[in-house]
């Protein structure tokens, strides 16, 4: 429960806000930015929910922008938190981007947005597809004034009635994020594959769909054996159309479909992942002249495969300047802004294996104070047609009572997570030796 | 106020004014978005209330919901206008469209307005009957509204009542916002209750079991924010027998596959709450099994819901270390981690750590030493000592990381490794004096007082051991006055004890000492420590010898940062903010809108002895989490002012340092050789730092004297428990 949910510039100015219950004061909004910097001159992480005279801040940060919720009771923390994240994601699909600019420009919009996701403190309709459906930027546009869509309070609250297409199509996506940590002497020391099952669906009227994967889980409580491989997902969350009830009971993935674009599931594999892309750094710091970078990049899949758009990011010292590289592929760009420099290869193909060298000036006097930071290596990349966990779709079963055909389509792809990392040794001194 | 109400003749008040009462919609419109701009802004626009509020009757939906917000915003200050507002919104309320008589039953609601509130109960008896279920689920929280401004208005017209026959209804969304409306009812009728006029029995909402049924049917079929509301009312319940508990665990089950976080947690709540009464070992089992899947989804959510679901997760692992037994490298830090996500993962690896998963652990953890962000690199250390203190085959090779560390010589990590080291030495006296040179050679890098206080006790508790003792005590002897008090006191202390193990080589330096600390010493609580040394030495050196170099029991890591009543309340209380500050509610709500101050004084007032007994443990929890090693060091004599007492123990607090020295049993005896019987009580109230949460897992080491002194302290507990946040 929230008494009252604003949105603050980094200088801690409120942009909008909207209250829902008068026990907590708007102007307690402007003591946020304030505590929180006390906080932080006192030595502590600011934290999302910190408690101050009675009043409960819950904040959330989107790009330069604070989103903060006041409360004054034992409020469910995790419900405002997520929902102030939801009241990103709503307002980034209506405005495309959240920032200072987009609030002044849409405030009117923002505020029946604000009315209708929330009521007394309490979230309400969340689903940026119904709100569109009666909170529109051409409202004055429209001849026939909006209605509530019975959507809203159905029990299917996220599909209308009544949707028709021409011809009735599927398409599903499965990606999957790989996350890695590999620390500076090669062994991986966590992996992790986080999936997502995203579905575009162009069908006509109220479609019952089954979905059947290779889920190890499945087979066996069913007893029936797999052809090939099968997969066992950790932890399995789903969009609320689907019936959880089911898919406790006998692993069925049954539901009526958004229309439009939704992620139907996402799923989670803690099975060690051998690194698809492997990368590894051999630096050679002449401190107080400059400092030397071999890059090796590996690609350590199936030759058939291959990745695209590989981003390789080596951070460098922060006083480096004048770099100069030589890559056997792709090319190299040096990024100041990040402390580090950017190798980016369109096309790597399975089994493939490249090189790099970099060279950069150091200056020759150095902050004795100064901390060797070591940020990772972060690799970005993704790699079409192919899954690391060997999910696959076995079926997509689409029921219409109106018995339409409808066809659904399936395309594959591994990307980087947010964290594909390798460590780096500390830098080895080299000035000691013979140049 | 007074200013904009009169009206302006120019300026923008003046054009908005003519605008607003133009003769064309479009220019009436648009002065209206133009006053709302002005509003956003913060400038005020009160006076163009009658104005703005001709525009109210209107097809133009927008139009409609921007004079309402205008309202919302400026009714409480211009009250005998909004009067003029009550028959469109009656109007309203029985408009065609839904979406019309919804906003206008939430919109009056919202006005809270004496005046206005009299005219809501006509059109919000017709919404709660309306046959379009949007129109109804707003209604219920209508009810909420006007029970929290007027409740006898809600009660006498029935709508409490009404309330509770909707939870039958046949739309799960209005299932879910009758139940919140109770909730939120229920809780504003105890948050109210005073002991003159009790909570009014029809505010209280019990949940029976046809509630439960209906819950549990609504449940499957509500949205997101319905399920939160669902499951919190379900953890509430008191099942009758351990049949039902099962039942509910069973129902309940499959929303941990719900992707929205809160719900999740929710779920988690309930199981943990009707977890209690199951005695079948291995539904329990299976309980627990499914469980951690979804905590361990809930670290790959954003920055804020993950730290949510961190503190949520420590408090679960607190009372059942078993869930996430084999998770351990999910709580691996990234590198991007916000600090107060990556301070929470080290708590929780170190509640992992077992002997099997020591190694990986440890060798993160000496990967995090070597970042920038001092704080955690800090605590980053502090975890390979907890390490090294709970699993006894480690704590070689922590001693081993940390060498490694001491000598990368960076100024803060070798003083953060000194003081771990001391807490080793403290768990396991004699294993590692092979480390002491090592220790001693970096003397001249520390500059804090809590490492010099470490080293210093260092030296002093191996003194018969190291043959420059003296010498390097001396430097702390000659430097005694400029240094900080907890490093005095262990310069005192230390250097008391290299006399009394070699009496040759320490006879100047002790005097000196003491004749310092007893002269020229500003602190009372040195000057006493040194007077206490000095008699004991002059009139009986066995005793002496007994009090100053007893033996102390080794310090251990503790399971629990919260007391195991207020562990099981939190329990109850997953995914709320109690839960995530790990203290039970009544430490930071405010009552109604009196704000926290009333329960503070209800404390205070002694008139619940329980809540005030369940304050003061959650201040003796807080006070053991804080420090490494917290020793009951009531050093104050009997002739020394209590109050002053108190500052200068909260001048020195949070020295781990100093405290090593006295350990309780000694002291003990040291009080009663001075016939002091009173150990006075402030030195346990020193506020703990707000600075770490309750982190470190060293319990107070043998003491139970915080607990049975708990009572006796007088009002400062409480203002510690605020200064908390």
């Amino acid at each position: 429960m929230a008494s009252l949910i604003a949105i603050l510039d980094l200088k801690g100015k409120p942009l909008i806000q909207r209250t829902y219950r008068d026990d907590v004061s708007p102007s307690q909004i402007e003591r946020f930015l304030p505590l929180a910097l006390e906080l932080e001159e006192d030595g502590q992480a600011v934290k999302p929910c910190f408690s101050s005279g009675g009043v409960n801040y819950m904040h959330i940060r989107h790009s330069n922008l604070y989103l903060l919720a006041l409360s004054k009771r034992n409020t469910n923390a995790a419900e405002i938190i997520i929902f102030l994240h939801r009241l990103v994601s709503v307002l980034i699909e209506y405005f495309k981007e959240l920032e200072e600019e987009s609030i002044r420009d849409n405030f009117v919009i923002i505020y029946e947005l604000l009315d209708e996701m929330m009521d007394f403190g309490y979230p309400q309709t969340t689903e940026s597809k119904i709100l569109q459906e009666y909170i529109t930027q051409e409202s004055h546009k429209l001849e026939v004034q909006a209605s509530v869509p019975i959507t809203v309070t159905n029990a299917v609250s996220w599909r209308s009635e009544g949707i028709r297409y021409r011809k009735n199509e599927v398409f599903l996506d499965v990606i999957e994020s790989v996350n890695m940590l590999v620390n500076a002497n090669g062994n991986v020391i966590r992996s992790e594959i986080l999936g997502a099952v995203k579905m575009k669906c162009y069908l006509s009227g109220m479609p019952e769909l089954r979905l059947g994967l290779n889920d190890k889980v499945m087979f066996e409580t069913t007893g029936r054996t797999s052809r090939g491989k099968s997969i066992e997902m950790e932890d399995v969350k789903f969009h609320q159309c689907v019936r959880l009830s089911r898919f406790e009971s006998d692993r069925t993935i049954s539901f009526i479909p958004p229309d439009g674009e939704f992620e139907l599931m996402t799923y989670r594999l803690s099975t060690p992942v051998k690194p698809l892309i492997w990368v590894e750094a051999a630096v050679e710091s002449y401190r107080g002249s400059r400092v030397e970078y071999m890059v090796k990049v590996r690609a350590q899949f199936k030759r058939r495969s291959q990745a695209n758009n590989v981003e390789i990011f080596v951070p460098v010292p922060e006083d480096a300047d004048t770099p100069k590289f030589r890559a056997s592929t792709g090319g190299v760009q040096y990024a100041p802004e990040k402390s580090a420099f950017v190798w980016k290869i369109k096309q790597l193909g399975g089994g493939r294996e490249f090189l790099m060298r970099a060279h950069f000036g150091l200056p020759s006097v150095k902050n004795v104070d100064d901390v060797d930071r070591r940020p990772p290596i972060q690799v970005k990349f993704e790699i079409p047609y192919f899954t690391v966990s060997g999910i696959q779709v076995r079926y997509l079963k689409i029921v219409e009572k109106s018995g339409y055909q409808a066809l659904p389509w399936v395309r594959y792809i591994t990307q980087s997570g947010d964290e594909y990392a390798m460590r780096t040794l500390q830098e080895k001194d080299a000035s000691i030796q013979p140049i | 106020m007074n200013l904009s109400r009169a009206a302006p003749k120019k300026g923008e008040n003046f054009e908005l004014r003519s605008d607003l009462n133009s003769e064309y919609r479009d220019r009436r419109k648009d002065a209206i978005k133009r006053v709302i701009a002005n509003m956003t802004v913060g400038k005020d626009v009160s006076g163009l209330f009658p104005d703005v509020l001709k525009n109210m009757q209107t097809d133009d939906l927008e139009q409609k919901k921007l004079v309402y917000l205008y309202l919302m915003n400026y009714a409480k200050t211009q009250p005998e206008l909004v009067i003029l507002a009550v028959n469109t919104f009656v109007k309203d309320a029985d408009d065609p469209n839904p979406l019309v008589r919804a906003l206008a039953i939430r919109t009056m609601g919202m006005l809270r307005a004496e005046k206005i509130i009299d005219y809501l109960s006509d059109p919000l008896q017709k919404c709660l009957r309306d046959e379009n279920p949007y129109v109804r689920k707003t209604a219920c929280l209508c009810v909420a509204k006007l029970y929290d401004l007027k409740p006898e208005l809600a009660i006498d017209n029935g709508f409490i009542g009404q309330l509770q026959e909707m939870v039958s209804d046949s739309n799960p969304m209005v299932v879910a916002n009758a139940i919140t409306a109770l909730t939120d009812i229920h809780a504003t009728a105890v948050l109210n209750a005073t002991e003159s006029s009790p909570a009014p029995l029809q505010a209280n909402f019990i949940i029976t079991p046809q509630v439960l049924g209906k819950l549990l049917i609504a449940l499957g079929e509500s949205s997101e924010w319905g399920r939160v509301a669902l499951l919190t009312c379900l953890a509430r319940y008191k099942a009758v027998d351990e049949k039902e508990s099962e039942h509910i665990c069973e129902r309940v089950l499959p929303q941990f596959q719900h992707v929205n976080g809160s719900v999740v947690l929710a779920a988690v709540k309930v199981m943990m709450v009707h977890m209690r009464h199951l005695t079948r070992e291995d539904l329990v089992k299976q309980i627990i099994k499914k469980m951690a899947p979804p905590l361990v989804t809930l670290v790959s959510s954003a920055p804020e819901t993950q730290w949510v679901a961190l503190r949520n997760i420590n408090l679960l692992l607190q009372k059942r270390p078993d869930i996430l037994q084999n998770e351990m490298r999910v709580f691996f830090c990234k590198y991007n981690d916000p600090p107060y996500v990556k301070l929470e993962k080290l708590d929780i690896m170190i509640r992992l750590a077992q002997e099997k998963n020591v190694d990986t652990l440890l060798s993160e953890l000496k990967e995090y030493a070597s970042e920038v962000d001092v704080d955690f690199v800090r605590r980053a250390i502090k975890a390979i000592g907890q390490c090294a203190i709970k699993i006894e085959s480690s704590a070689g090779r922590c001693v081993q990381v940390l060498l490694e560390l001491i000598n990368t010589r960076v100024s803060y990590v070798v003083q953060e490794a000194v003081v771990v080291m001391k807490d080793i030495f403290r768990k396991y006296p004699h294993n590692y004096e092979g480390v002491i040179p090592t220790l001693c050679a970096n003397l001249d890098e520390l500059d804090e007082p809590e490492a010099k206080a470490s080293l210093i006790w260092i030296i002093g508790e191996y003194a018969e051991k190291i043959d420059n003792a003296s010498e390097l005590l001396g430097v702390f002897v000659d430097s005694f006055l400029e240094e900080a008090y907890q490093v005095q006191l262990q310069t005192l202390t230390a250097v008391v004890k290299l006399y009394m193990k070699k009496p040759e080589s320490a006879q100047g330096v002790v005097s000196k000492v003491l004749e310092t600390a007893t002269k020229d010493c500003d602190s009372p609580d040195v000057r006493d420590r040194a007077y206490i040394y000095w008699r004991l030495l002059s009139t009986d050196p066995n005793a002496a010898k007994a009090v100053i170099l007893a033996t102390r029991p080794p310090i251990t890591l503790a399971q629990t940062t919260v007391p195991p009543v207020i562990l099981e309340e939190l329990l109850g209380e997953i995914g709320t903010l109690a839960s995530v500050y790990h203290k039970p509610a009544e430490t930071f709500v405010g009552r109604g809108r009196v704000g926290a101050d009333a329960v503070h004084r209800k404390i205070e007032g002694q008139e619940d002895e329980a809540i005030r007994e369940k304050a003061l443990q959650t201040l003796v929890a807080g006070q053991q989490a804080e420090n490494l090693l917290d020793f009951d060091e009531a050093v104050a004599g009997e002739d020394q002012p209590t109050g002053l007492a108190a500052t200068t123990a909260a001048v020195v607090q949070s020295s781990a340092g100093h405290k090593v020295l006295t350990s309780a049993n000694p002291l003990d005896d040291l009080a009663s050789l001075f016939g002091s019987s009173s150990l006075a009580t402030p030195t346990q109230a020193p506020a703990p730092s707000p600075m770490s949460p309750p982190a470190s897992m060293f319990p107070s080491v043998p003491s139970a004297a915080p607990l049975s002194n708990g009572p006796a302290v007088p009002s400062k507990p409480q203002e510690d428990l605020l200064g908390l946040f």
